[in-house]
């Protein structure tokens, strides 16, 4: 189990392989990638992270425990960057093991429901018409409440 | 105790950080919301709709009822949107 914080960049091919090669033999892995989205009708420049890295730390490592004992996973790991990021950058990714699709898969949605609304981000996205805060969306608190 | 504010919160208050020693009538998060937003005009405005204000003590989340005697960091944002 793992959780990363940074302000680097990551490689998210790089990590996946790194991720496969440690369970070698798991029988399922399943890995999301969340990218700084840019929509012709709806463009942005800028997708700026702000992030409090010690609570960031405590709350992934406690959803990637949640995750695991729930699910039975073999192994989980979040990547999550701050800092500002350019369109098509990766943001976040997730990743489970587990011997079977079924709790990979739900693994997976699990921990990104969870930390979408738990984990101490916040965005701000800068576009043609200037600088706004990301307002949190009621549809990522029901996303989270179907687990519960 | 030193409190952090974040994104908005901290934009709106001008300020990142600030040390305060609340009065022992302070007892939980509710609490000190109170005590802070009957000092600053800024802040009782940034905080108007207390359910968009979240908090931390030590660096874990905790809820508006949990008590802050002897918490060393309390961290104060808005609703987070990760991800």
């Amino acid at each position: 189990m793992a959780v990363r914080v940074s302000t680097d960049p990551f490689d998210p091919g790089a990590e996946t392989n790194a991720f496969l090669a440690a369970g070698q033999g798991a029988g399922a892995a399943v890995t999301f990638t969340g990218v700084v989205r840019s929509r012709p009708d709806d463009p942005i420049t800028a997708l700026t992270l702000e992030c409090y890295p010690e609570l960031a730390i405590n709350q992934l490592a406690s959803i990637v425990e949640q995750a695991t004992s729930r699910f039975g996973l073999l192994a989980a790991t979040v990547i999550h960057r701050y800092g500002t990021l350019a369109p098509g950058e990766p943001i976040v990714q997730v990743m489970t093991l587990s011997p079977h699709r079924e709790a990979a898969f739900k693994g997976a949605e699990f921990l990104m429901d969870y930390l979408k609304t738990g984990a101490p981000f916040w965005k701000q996205e800068t576009g043609p018409n200037g600088t706004h805060w990301v307002e949190a969306k009621a549809e990522d608190d029901v996303a989270k409440a179907r687990w519960e | 105790m030193k409190i952090l504010y974040f994104a908005w919160l901290c934009e709106r208050l001008n300020r990142g950080e600030e040390e305060v020693s609340p009065p022992a009538s302070v007892v939980t998060i509710a609490d000190l919301i109170d005590w802070l937003a009957g000092k600053d005009e800024a802040f009782a405005l940034a905080v108007e709709k207390r359910s968009l204000i979240k908090a931390a003590v030590d660096a874990k989340l905790v809820t508006h009822g949990t008590p802050i005697a002897g918490a060393r960091v309390v961290a104060l944002f808005p609703p987070m949107t990760g991800g």
